[in-house]
């Protein structure tokens, strides 16, 4: 899944080199391997089980972020769209007993309106993105908290269902302890597939590398930016307001206020992987292993002895450093004699 | 974001920001009409406007740190994180160094010498920004979302995640003081700090060269601009602002803790936006930032009088003001560059 190719690049294994794939796919091994060798327990089946339960939210949040990214923006403001139509949904439909279907469905549609507005904002009136998902960010909060005041509240019947519904049980006969692989993960590798081949079989994919790599080369190629903006914009927020649903099944219960902070973990583990905040690159594969490996992190860190006072220092450690070394090698090629030097800090 | 796509219009000359300032204080003056009719009796009284004074000044400071990295074109997320770094670590040496029974003058140096400390944190984890921005070359946005992860934690770890509290008591007394019995501690600090940051930007080189850096840092560093030193100094002054806004929020609930005002992330590059500052870089000043803080001030005071409204208003507000003022910006940019095409 190449971004578009570097064309004065001819060696190949050089130019996987560059990439950041391979550094954070050692990274994650290495993690692995350590917690193993600490606790024994890491390569368990109800430990895998239970890392695939709590990747399956952030990971789909992930796919949104990245296009996002790609296209040349950041959007901060997913976990607030999630909220709220996770709230909505639940409040709002919380005696219908029919198909979950219908749950995630109008989600979706709430997380594309709120998403839409992202975009109109971001396509109108070219407006950096960052400003605009803050400023919708505290809109939809407000709203989530202030006009409908939002607590906890139980989730509907086929929600709770679907939260209940497993593929498989993995036992840990060491530990007693058990854990269900959730229904939801195969929406995610659905997703994954589906946006695998917007990407990479669609003009429309191609349209957003364009436009993230250069809006003005892009619009003379012929693609309309105001159009691929909305479409981006749209698809997260939908994405964000399903993602909602979903993570209220798997809690069993809507909490509103806990997936805030989530946009942090997700910008972070799509910059891991490789997709470029300046826009232009980003793989699925790459921002996967990066949500991975945040997960294992964020799961695992306690098991090799590491107290969890520190777990945000080693977020924020892996956050710089992940990000430092393709940021450095960008800045030295950049310096080279006869290269622009690009402005730094600009996002 | 390239500057073709997020700033279509560059207008040339030095009269849209003294026009932004005008419209500001146009604006400052609506507000403060509009509060003073909505609520003549809470409003207009002496004890509201000294309130008032001892809440804007900590995220005013903010707000002056975060413009400062947006007028070179990047961005500060970390300042919170920065003051609440610094303030925790100065009130774990006071609390170590002047215990309960101390002599005053020994809780004197201790409380000075913590201040001092605290500031030079504030310094130092600006300059981290300001390294990682400049020498490794990582874009702000996420070099100061890293660092605000960072910071954050190592102010959880140094606290085990608790508040700390039972600091000595001259250092809230004098904190929360006024001077005259009018004018609050806290206000001239952030007087003093907007004076000495607008002095910097408007009258020296360093300023000048700042707003070189932010409107085009190629042509900075091709007219010979210690660049990196630039960018270095614009963050470490940013953490410095947020160390002395950590002391005031410190001085204000007689202690310290990891994850206070954590909300005032979002505010701050608010109030900076609403100011003029132009996150594209290069545009902005302190006149401006200092007037936004008021409006939004007096907005949220007098939100704060209708006891009906949930503070969560508040949000909505912000965000649709934030939204609000970008689409005005803008349109005024149109207009302005049609009326000079004509």
């Amino acid at each position: 899944m190449p971004g578009p190719g570097n064309l004065e690049e001819p060696m190949r294994f050089k130019r996987h080199l560059r990439r950041s794939e391979p550094y954070i796919f050692a990274a994650l091994l290495l993690l692995c391997l350590a917690v193993e060798l600490r606790s024994g327990q890491f390569f368990t089946g109800n430990n895998i089980v239970d890392l695939a339960r709590s990747l399956t939210v952030p990971a789909i949040f992930c796919i949104g972020e990245m296009l996002v990214l790609i296209s040349g923006g950041v959007d901060v403001s997913f976990p607030a769209i999630a909220s709220l139509s996770m709230y909505v949904v639940s409040r709002y439909l919380d005696d219908y007993q029919g198909t979950v279907a219908l749950n995630l469905f109008v989600g979706a549609v709430l997380g594309l309106v709120m998403g839409g507005l992202n975009g109109f904002l971001v396509a109108r009136f070219r407006f950096p993105a960052m400003l605009v998902t803050l400023g919708t960010t505290s809109v939809f909060s407000g709203i989530l908290f202030g006009a409908l005041g939002a607590r906890e509240y139980p989730v509907p019947p086929p929600m709770y269902d679907l939260g209940k519904a497993k593929l498989f049980s993995a036992h840990n006969p060491v530990s007693g302890l058990s854990s269900d692989m959730p229904v939801s993960i195969l929406l995610l590798a659905l997703l994954l597939a589906a946006t695998w081949f917007l990407l990479n079989r669609t003009l429309t994919g191609r349209g957003i590398y364009a436009i993230g790599g250069d809006p003005v080369a892009a619009e003379r190629a012929g693609f309309n930016l105001f159009r691929i903006q909305m479409f981006i914009y749209c698809f997260s927020g939908a994405l964000a307001g399903l993602t909602g649903v979903i993570r209220g099944s798997m809690m069993l219960n809507c909490h509103p206020t806990n997936l805030n902070g989530m946009e942090m973990t997700c910008i972070a583990a799509c910059v891991l992987g490789g997709a470029s905040i300046t826009g232009g690159k980003g793989t699925l594969f790459g921002v996967m292993l990066g949500i991975t490996l945040m997960t294992v992190m964020a799961n695992s860190l306690i098991l090799i002895g590491v107290p969890t006072y520190w777990q945000r220092v080693f977020t924020g450690a892996i956050i710089l450093v992940g990000t430092g070394v393709s940021a450095y090698q960008a800045l030295r090629g950049r310096r080279k004699p006869g290269a622009v030097a690009r402005r730094a800090g600009h996002a | 974001m390239p500057e073709t796509l997020s700033e279509p219009v560059r207008r040339p000359g030095f009269f849209g920001r003294d026009k932004n300032f005008t419209r500001l204080l146009a604006i400052f003056v609506l507000v403060f009409i509009g509060c003073a009719i909505l609520k003549p009796d809470l409003f207009l009284k002496a004890s509201n406007f000294q309130s008032m004074a001892k809440q804007f000044p900590e995220f005013g400071l903010l707000s002056i740190g975060v413009a400062l990295t947006m007028l070179t074109g990047g961005i500060d997320l970390s300042v919170v994180n920065i003051g609440n770094l610094a303030a925790v670590l100065a009130a774990r040496v006071m609390i170590s160094f002047a215990p309960k029974g101390s002599s005053p003058e020994q809780t004197l140096t201790v409380v000075v010498a913590a201040m001092v400390l605290a500031l030079f944190v504030g310094a130092l984890c600006g300059a981290v920004n300001g390294l990682l921005v400049s020498k490794i070359g990582i874009p702000a946005i996420l070099a100061t979302l890293g660092t605000q992860q960072l910071f954050m934690g190592l102010a959880i770890v140094v606290t085990s995640g608790r508040p700390i509290s039972g600091l000595p008591m001259i250092y809230a007394r004098y904190g929360n003081r006024n001077i005259f019995g009018a004018v609050p501690v806290v206000l001239a600090v952030f007087a003093v700090s907007a004076l000495i940051v607008g002095v910097l930007l408007s009258r020296t080189r360093f300023g000048a060269k700042l707003y070189m850096l932010g409107s085009n840092a190629t042509a900075a560093r091709f007219a010979g601009i210690n660049v990196d030193r630039l960018y270095v100094l614009a963050y470490m002054l940013s953490g410095l602002l947020a160390a002395v806004a950590g002391l005031i929020m410190m001085a204000r609930s007689n202690s310290a803790k990891a994850d206070y005002g954590i909300s005032y992330t979002m505010q701050s590059i608010l109030i900076a936006v609403l100011g003029g500052v132009s996150p594209n870089g290069g545009r902005g000043n302190v006149q401006g930032v200092v007037a936004a803080v008021l409006i939004l001030q007096l907005l949220s005071s007098v939100l704060n009088m209708f006891e009906n409204i949930s503070n969560f208003y508040r949000d909505i507000l912000w965000g649709i003001v934030m939204i609000g003022v970008l689409i005005i910006n803008y349109l005024i940019n149109v207009r302005d560059l049609r009326r000079q095409s004509q």
